[in-house]
């Protein structure tokens, strides 16, 4: 677990990254909380030859409201967004995302722009953003970009990011009226990713139908990936056990898991039904205006 | 023999004082000094290539491309140790084990080569480059098949061996357990498995050789449990080459937690040796993690079809257990020689049973080799299992309350000595006032009927008893040596002019907390505050030989010949005291600390006055000094117990078992620190819960190891661990010194049972008779989903 030789540099600028990157090609890696990065490079399953540091450039750390969104700067520390109570409050479900991630050491490196950028199926971040629709702000030699976060994950293990853009930020839509979100993730002991993980997100009437809903899966997909099925299964019905238990069983029959040390594929698909109904359950009760 | 301790003053901080421990301040200010903190003047370090292959021949090794990187120094093949006859070596089971393969490899991540670099970062890209070429040979992964007559025979280097069956062992008596099991009103049959786990400790397995070629002393500072047998067991096996054991200096500094799997000989450290003999100058190597997981010895991997038999009243009467042990390539458990199955023959355990007939095969298969006591005084842990998995089975089988089937079995208080059928003489116990006291803190009865009324609503909620006995401080010299090293244990104490004192042992702690213990022993014996009493272990220049730290065994040894050589001291010092009183020896009367003079309380000399006068004033004729060694020879084993209950509650969805109590009653004789007694149970429990519900280290069918990194290999943590409540009896040893057992592992062999019980009486009603640990969600939902209530 000793990593190849590689050369470090650390940025002060976006404009500085943009320029390394565009210099050093794929042979340069952005790292930020370097809780993906450096494990791959200790494995030498990654062996970049140029390591750029974004950890100086400044202004890339925050989590505000504005324009009707919530705001969230690419460096920012999962440990900052378990303990923000704007987050914990106004967003639930990134909040019980956030405080799932890894461990708590882990948590105070970590940063929510690597862990999307990584695309790793088996990170939290991508179904909860899938869920809550959010846009990717990406910083490239010609600015600004907006990315919608259903075009992020191309494939296995890759973002639509271009080898010279950086992430910059995460903006999530502002919950409308009876919305509620909830991220249940299921795992072998702490530290560890998800053997199975659901993220829901939906708005119901005033009557209890669902008039919006997304669901996002965590590690039981190639890519990180909605259940769309399920989510058309639910908007324009009335919330009932029956519709839950369904849309459940829907949710279970697109996920595609692999068999691991984690549990069989029959297991995890199950699992995704078990998740997906206690997460509906709960977005619904937040819908509702239930704290739970 | 009394065994009731007088209660020192604080001050003196004698047993049974909860003492905070000497060595925390180190500990907790990053003060240790572990191997990896030893830096010498021109040190190399020392990377290792591994196998990719669980069974291949190795056709070539290329080393130029490692050899061309600058500051490779050299890349040691198995041919480069043939040359000295180094590339065998034996194991602690007097089966023999690669340092280097020649020919071929035996399991995944087996050592092929090594590079020698001026830098570790250099050493890992030479190792990186290094290019084996292998011929795969089909892989023996399950031991059942590797018995099979048309199984590919492993060891090949054998002359002669034409299988892969290691050894056939048994205890008890066939024809009459036959007997008692065709008397039987009811038998209960079950296949049990207890997976490969490994002991994951803190620190990997690393030394520091450093041969000095003009005097030809070598020095390895070394993670290892057993430091002194390992010197002999260096000069023994490198003495053709030169080594001679007085030249040779084994330091085990400070360990990073040991639990059987630092006493193994592993090639690195002998490789490490060879190379600093080679090339003359001090050679680093530390294991990574995965390299410690995936290659050093493993634990358990017993595969047993236990029978047990009984009346219809629920009387036990016979056990038959016949278990195949998967030893990897190569035999390196580290049992006393004696006892190839280690001390799996207690398996009878707390119960009173008139037959017992035990049978053990070993097996060869292409994984790494092993079979060490991970916690676990040689095969206990596998024993408990194993016998408490059958009462349950048994009680649930007649419908019997598994606390009563277990109360009605027990050995009773008055039959001790108690000799088992298979041959064990247990000490002492009160094995019905522990899972009393057990039952009464848990609340048994109000759990019974919450269990019912959970049932019913279609909720899984068991209760589980474990009610173990261990057998620990190995051992007697009649029956227990390693390699012909008999295990007695020793203690040096000096008393110095000026009233302190220190005291050397033959063992080593990893974590235990000797260095408080051990003076409080001291302190009791011979009232030297235990501030003022150093303890040193580790080094072979200067500590007594002693066989080591494991098998819970330091106490009950160690431990004991420090009692012994202080009272060696007390009599010296009684000799003193009535000189310099000038009265006679019958006349003074011993307290710790003091001779006081029969009948007068103002004419007494304290241990300190005593001492100086050892060194300025004692009597003609005598020798000078205040100083006494003893190597202690157990006369026999102690027999710790206990009762634990685990209550636990499964979620039907996720097939997750969460553990909502457990309680453990422990006894484990006259205890010498009450808090770290404590300490040693909690940590205990942690890892007896780790391969209940966690761990397992398997292969798949082409031999590779799953498990092999803590991503799969799922230690616990606070938050997985719950929240232990414990207590105890006190029962002493009628045999040891001071009434002490041992306990630093009584809660890892008794919390697994308690934990499976619990899982399996929580489905019993649905038919489920037994689930092999770990039971990790996807097992447990598995069984649920066939039992019809998920999925
Ligand atoms: C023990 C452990 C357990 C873990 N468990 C979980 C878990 O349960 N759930 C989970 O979601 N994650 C888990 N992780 C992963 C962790 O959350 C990572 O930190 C995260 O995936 C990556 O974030 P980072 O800031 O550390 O990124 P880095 O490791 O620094 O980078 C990851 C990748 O993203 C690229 N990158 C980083 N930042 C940017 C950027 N701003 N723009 C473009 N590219 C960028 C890097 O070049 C690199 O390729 C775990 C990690 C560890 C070590």
């Amino acid at each position: 677990m000793i990593p190849a030789s590689f050369e470090y540099v650390v940025a002060h600028s976006l404009d500085e990254t943009v320029g390394l990157l565009a210099k050093h090609g794929s042979d340069a890696k952005i790292l930020s909380g370097g809780m993906s990065l450096i494990p791959a490079m200790k494995l030498r399953l990654a062996q970049p030859a140029f390591i750029i540091d974004v950890n100086g450039v400044s202004g890339l750390a925050y989590i505000r409201e504005e324009h009707g969104e919530l705001r969230i700067g690419a460096m920012t520390r999962e440990s900052a967004l378990e303990r923000s109570s704007l987050v914990k409050h106004g967003y639930p479900i990134l909040f019980e995302t956030a405080r799932v991630i890894a461990d708590p050491l882990v948590r105070n490196r970590a940063t929510i722009g690597g862990n999307l950028a990584h695309a790793d199926p088996a990170n939290d971040h991508p179904a909860t953003m899938l869920a809550l629709g959010a846009t990717i702000v990406a910083h490239g030699p010609n600015g600004d970009r907006l990315i919608p976060i259903d075009e992020f994950f191309p494939s296995f293990f890759a973002s639509a990011l271009e080898p010279d853009e950086i992430l910059t930020e995460i903006r999530i839509p502002a919950p409308g009226v009876r919305n509620g979100g909830a991220y249940i993730k299921f795992e072998r002991k702490v530290g560890d990713y998800a053997i199975a993980a659901v993220a829901v997100n939906l708005t119901l009437d005033a009557h209890d139908t669902c008039i919006a809903a997304r669901i996002g899966l965590t590690n039981v997909t190639d890519v990180p990936a909605r259940a769309t099925r399920a989510e058309a299964f639910l908007v324009g019905r009335r919330i009932t056990d029956q519709a839950i238990a369904d849309a459940s069983r829907l949710a279970a029959h697109e996920s595609d898991p692999k068999s691991d040390l984690r549990g069989s594929a029959e297991y995890k698909r199950d699992l995704v039904r078990v998740l997906a109904g206690r997460a509906i359950g709960r977005a619904v009760s937040r819908a509702r205006g239930g704290s739970h | 023999m009394t065994q009731t301790i007088p209660m020192t003053s604080a001050a003196i901080g004698g047993m049974g004082h909860s003492m905070k421990r000497k060595e925390d301040p180190r500990f907790l200010q990053g003060k240790g000094n572990y191997v990896e903190d030893v830096n010498l003047p021109g040190m190399l370090w020392m990377d290792i290539v591994r196998s990719p292959y669980a069974h291949a021949k190795i056709v070539s090794i290329d080393a130029s491309k490692a050899l061309a990187i600058p500051g490779v120094l050299a890349v040691i093949t198995g041919k480069d140790l043939e040359a000295y006859n180094l590339h065998w070596m034996p194991t602690l089971m007097s089966d023999t084990q690669m340092v280097l393969p020649v020919d071929k490899v035996m399991y995944q991540a087996q050592e092929v080569a090594a590079v020698i670099a001026t830098d570790r970062y250099i050493a890992a890209d030479g190792a990186a480059v290094v290019d084996v070429e292998y011929e795969e040979l089909p892989v023996v992964v399950d031991p059942f098949k590797a018995l099979l007559p048309d199984a590919p025979v492993l060891r090949t280097d054998k002359p002669g061996k034409t299988d892969n069956h290691i050894f056939h062992w048994e205890a008890g008596d066939a024809a009459v357990t036959d007997k008692a099991f065709a008397d039987a009103d009811v038998v209960v049959k079950q296949d049990i498995y207890i997976p490969r786990i490994h002991v994951a400790s803190i620190e990997t397995c690393g030394c520091v050789a450093s041969f000095e070629k003009t005097e030809g002393k070598l020095t390895v500072w070394m993670t290892t449990q057993a430091p002194h047998a390992i010197r002999t067991v260096f000069a023994l096996v490198a003495g053709h080459v030169g080594l001679s054991e007085e030249k040779i200096r084994i330091i085990s500094p400070d360990i990073g937690g040991g639990f059987g799997g630092k006493v193994p000989v592993y090639p690195g450290y002998v490789i490490a040796v060879a190379a600093s003999v080679l090339i003359g100058k001090p050679v680093k190597w530390i294991e990574d993690r995965m390299e410690n997981l995936q290659a050093d010895s493993f634990a358990r991997d017993y595969h047993t079809t236990a029978e047990l038999a009984a009346t219809k009243d629920g009387k036990l009467t016979a056990l038959r257990f016949k278990t195949l042990a998967d030893h990897g390539y190569a035999d390196a458990a580290a049992n006393p020689s004696k006892f190839p199955a280690g001390l799996y023959h207690i398996c009878t355990g707390s119960y009173d049973l008139q037959a017992a007939h035990v049978e053990v095969d070993g097996a060869y298969t292409n994984k790494p080799p092993g079979g060490v006591a991970y916690r676990c005084s040689f095969r206990v842990t596998e024993a408990v299992h194993t016998i408490e998995r059958m009462v349950d089975i048994m009680a649930h089988q007649i419908g019997m309350d598994p606390a009563a089937l277990r109360m009605k079995n027990f050995i009773e208080k008055d039959q001790f000595p108690y000799k088992s059928v298979l041959g064990w003489e247990y000490d002492s116990g009160d094995y019905h006032a522990a899972l009393q006291k057990a039952m009464d803190i848990i609340g048994y009865d109000d759990l019974r009927r919450e269990q019912l009324e959970k049932r019913a609503r279609g909720e899984f909620m068991g209760i589980g008893i474990s009610s173990f006995t261990e057998i620990v401080g190995a051992g007697p010299s009649k029956d227990f040596d390693i390699l012909g090293i008999k295990m007695f244990d020793s203690a040096e104490i000096r008393v110095h002019p000026t009233g302190k004192a220190i005291a050397r042992f033959g063992t080593k702690s990893q974590g235990q907390g000797h260095e408080t213990t051990y003076a409080q022993i001291v302190a009791q014996e011979l009232g030297i505050p235990m501030a003022h009493v150093q303890v040193e272990e580790g080094d072979t220049d200067t500590a007594p030989y002693g066989l080591g730290t494991y098998a819970s065994r330091s106490t009950p040894t160690s431990g004991a010949a420090a009692a012994m050589a202080a009272r060696k001291i007390r009599d010296k010092a009684r000799k003193i005291a009535a000189y310099v009183m000038e009265v006679a020896e019958e006349d003074l009367e011993w307290e710790p600390g003091k001779f006081t003079v029969k009948g007068n309380p103002e004419a007494f000399k304290t241990i300190q006055e005593i001492a100086f006068a050892a060194y300025t004033n004692h009597p003609q004729g005598m020798e000078a000094g205040l100083e006494a060694t003893h190597y202690y020879d157990p006369p026999n084993l102690t027999f710790p117990f206990g009762s634990y209950i685990c209550v636990v509650d499964i979620d039907a969805g996720t097939g997750q078992v969460h553990v909502r109590r457990f309680v453990a009653v422990d006894d484990c004789g006259n205890i010498i620190n009450p808090m770290i007694v404590d300490g040693q149970i909690h940590g205990g429990l942690s890892m007896g819960l780790a391969p209940s519900l966690y761990e397992e280290i398997s292969y798949d069918e082409a031999g590779n190891c799953l498990g092999g990194s803590f991503i799969d290999y799922l230690v616990p943590t606070a938050v997985e661990t719950p929240n232990w409540e414990t207590d105890k009896t006190i029962t002493p040893s009628p045999h040891h010194p001071f009434g002490a057992k041992g306990v630093g592992e009584s809660a890892t062999v008794g919390a697994p049972p308690a934990i499976a019980n619990a899982v399996v009486d929580a489905l019993w009603h649905l038919g489920v008779r037994h689930i092999d640990i770990p039971m990790t969600p996807s097992k447990v939902w598995k069984v649920l989903r066939d039992h019809g209530v998920t999925g």
